[in-house]
């Protein structure tokens, strides 16, 4: 019982972070159908900004308060990225074919993870520590920072549900992921918003970044496989909840980093970056619009 | 795309089995005149497998207009496909696992690349079944996530067994010990430049003769508008499922070659058929033009000598790989060459 516990809690750890991810991928995708290949490294790159600050700012053991002043730089720096990337790489290419637009994904993310790679080197870097404390409930050891992380993760989503369906901005987007042209003819200012679903989906991945950074303490180099492994995972648990849905990454995103840990734990480690895509396969044979997802009938 | 009138059956195979011939001479040539492990060899080995990859990847990106990544999940079915039967095979017919100079030696490479091509057509098939229900994005995703899934299996398999624990294991489980992480590094190196030259003059020639046939044709009308295909007879379904099934065969036998191109204790591990590989594979066949079979081929060796010339500044290389890739996708959507082929290039005013 405390094993089933220990990977239920370790799964909601996880997903809880891939949730977040899974966000930005599920944002952008809703409104201009695209995959952004490039997200995982706007996550990567947000882990990075956060250590960078950390650094310049002697914040290596940072206090909660602290910890959150980092946060909110390393959204914002994520933020200017997500920016900076829709007006030069996608914002030229909006008539242009949706497979352009996913070649230049590709692009644009190789350019960020070797970028980052010549800056920062190739060497694994150790993240800024919170003070360890844990708490055992019910037989299981609890770390407090990933409580923390849970939190921050499940108030940020909180928020961007409360813009979406709250504010006006939302309406727009949600405006303009049913139709851009109507959308446009309505007085809703498409191309803002469209930079503005960037701008919000990478301050959450720089968010996420920061998260994962201070849950493992260090970081890998942005051009290592396992950011863009992490990144993929996100983007099927955003397919798994129905891509273009926000509560369906979100469960998405819970279900998956379960799952994963539930495989590791009871079957093996080595099949824990496979589940996910064997999830994926399943979820897109059984039902392709993902569990949340509308099914949507192809006309002419 | 203008039709063509038909061709009688004598020309047809006069168009095919002349320019086979030519090209299996040119790969004798090749064969002969290049020093085995000479630098020159290894570049041309290289470029061989890259035009490999990047013109079988085409059939299914370029001409069909599906979106695989995951390309080099069906090379490393491929190479240890063949690497299992010139090893394991090797051993049940000669009794040791050494390299055979002798012509049986050498057909078991052949029979291995086929078996090796097989394998990865069997994998094709599998992957090219959700591409009925998937597209676009979906399939992209499916076909990556289905190379990662094959690199995963295969870093969990037991050790390579050495000839002395055969005997231990019975017949058909000892094809399962594939070396896992570290790779299936006793192979032996039956490849050398004719045989990948050989390879790339039939990938080229099934390519070109494949678009030129009325199956071809029906990959083109799947690219240009899978529901007017569907319309008039086409049966989309099969289609799609052959051009992942034709692709991921080739892409067996380039990864049959890599295998055995490296000497004997040098490993092929999974490591090397990462999503990388196949995101390059993918870079070489936007960059030629979707659907244009020279484009790919060129821009296969193009980006492979540019690979070897930044090699000292190999941090350097992706930055300019990628940088690349977006620039060409803003001002020349279609690639460099689209979907006209080399010679379209020389031709004056192509008649209407």
């Amino acid at each position: 019982m405390a094993d089933f516990l220990t990977f239920l809690f370790k799964g909601i750890s996880v997903g809880s972070l891939y949730a977040l991810i899974a966000l930005g991928y599920t944002m952008v995708y809703g409104i201009l159908q695209f995959i952004n290949f490039a997200h995982s490294d706007v996550f990567a790159l947000g882990a990075f900004f956060s250590w960078r600050f950390a650094v310049a700012y002697h914040l290596m053991h940072p206090t909660p308060i602290q910890a959150a002043g980092l946060l909110l730089l390393s959204m914002a720096a994520c933020a200017l990225t997500g920016l900076l990337i829709e007006w030069l790489a996608y914002r030229p290419l909006r008539q242009a074919p949706r497979l352009n637009v996913l070649i230049t994904a590709i692009g644009v993310s190789l350019f960020l993870e070797n970028a980052g790679q010549l800056v920062w080197g190739k060497s694994v870097v150790q993240f800024p520590t919170m003070t360890e404390h844990s708490i055992v409930l019910g037989g299981v050891h609890i770390r407090l920072v990933e409580v923390v992380a849970v939190g921050a993760a499940f108030a940020l989503m909180l928020g961007l549900q409360w813009l979406v369906y709250r504010t006006k901005i939302g309406r727009g987007m949600r405006a303009v992921s049913v139709d851009h042209n109507i959308a446009g003819l309505m007085g809703v200012p498409v191309d803002q918003i469209i930079s503005l679903t960037f701008v919000i989906g990478s301050a959450l991945a720089g968010a996420g970044g920061l998260l994962v950074g201070l849950t493992y303490g260090q970081i890998k180099q942005p051009a290592d496989a396992s950011w863009i492994i992490y990144g993929l995972k996100a983007f099927v648990a955003a397919v798994i909840g129905g891509i273009g849905n926000l509560p369906g990454a979100m469960l998405g995103g819970l279900l998956l980093g379960i799952a994963e840990q539930f495989v590791a734990g009871y079957v093996s480690t080595t099949f824990r970056d496979a589940i996910a895509f064997a999830l994926l396969i399943v979820i897109l044979l059984v039902r392709p619009s993902g569990i949340l997802g509308k099914n949507v009938v192809e006309k002419v | 795309m203008t039709p063509r009138p038909s061709v009688s059956t004598p020309r047809a195979i006069g168009a095919s089995l002349l320019p086979l011939l030519l090209g299996l001479c040119a790969a004798m040539i090749l064969e002969l005149s290049i020093p085995q492990g000479s630098y020159v060899e290894k570049i041309l080995f290289d470029i061989g497998v890259n035009v490999i990859l990047a013109v079988s990847l085409n059939i299914v990106n370029g001409l069909t207009g599906q979106f695989s990544i995951g390309h080099a999940g069906f090379m490393a079915l491929g190479a240890y496909g063949s690497i299992v039967v010139t090893y394991y095979g090797g051993y049940a017919i000669f009794g040791d696992v050494l390299k055979h100079t002798t012509l049986s030696g050498y057909s078991l490479y052949f029979v291995s690349l086929i078996a090796g091509g097989l394998v990865a057509a069997a994998a094709g098939w599998v992957v090219g079944l959700p591409s009925l229900r998937l597209r676009g994005d979906y399939l992209a995703i499916v076909t990556l996530g289905f190379g990662e899934i094959i690199r995963v299996v295969l870093q969990a398999t037991p050790p390579v067994l050495y000839p002395s624990e055969m005997a231990a294991v019975p017949g058909w489980e000892r094809v399962l010990h594939l070396g896992g992480a570290l790779g299936f590094s006793h192979g032996q190196s039956y490849n050398s430049l004719g045989w990948t030259y050989a390879a790339v003059v039939v990938m080229l020639l099934v390519a070109y003769r494949l678009r030129e046939s009325t199956h071809g044709r029906a990959f083109l009308s799947v690219r240009e508008n899978e529901i007017a295909a569907e319309a008039i007879g086409v049966n989309t379904t099969r289609y799609k499922v052959a051009a992942f099934v034709i692709a991921a065969f080739f892409a067996g036998i380039a990864g049959g070659l890599f295998a055995h191109q490296l000497g004997a204790g040098t490993a092929s591990r999974p490591e090397e058929f990462n999503f990388m590989k196949s995101f390059e594979a993918v870079i070489m066949v936007v960059l030629g033009g979707m659907g244009s079979i020279t484009g790919a081929t060129v821009a296969a060796i193009a980006l492979t000598l540019l690979t070897e010339i930044l090699r000292s500044v190999q941090d350097y290389r992706l930055v300019a790989y990628s940088l690349l890739l977006i620039v060409v996708m803003i001002l020349r959507p279609k690639g460099l060459f689209g979907t006209r082929e080399i010679w379209d290039f020389f031709r004056k005013k192509d008649q209407p």
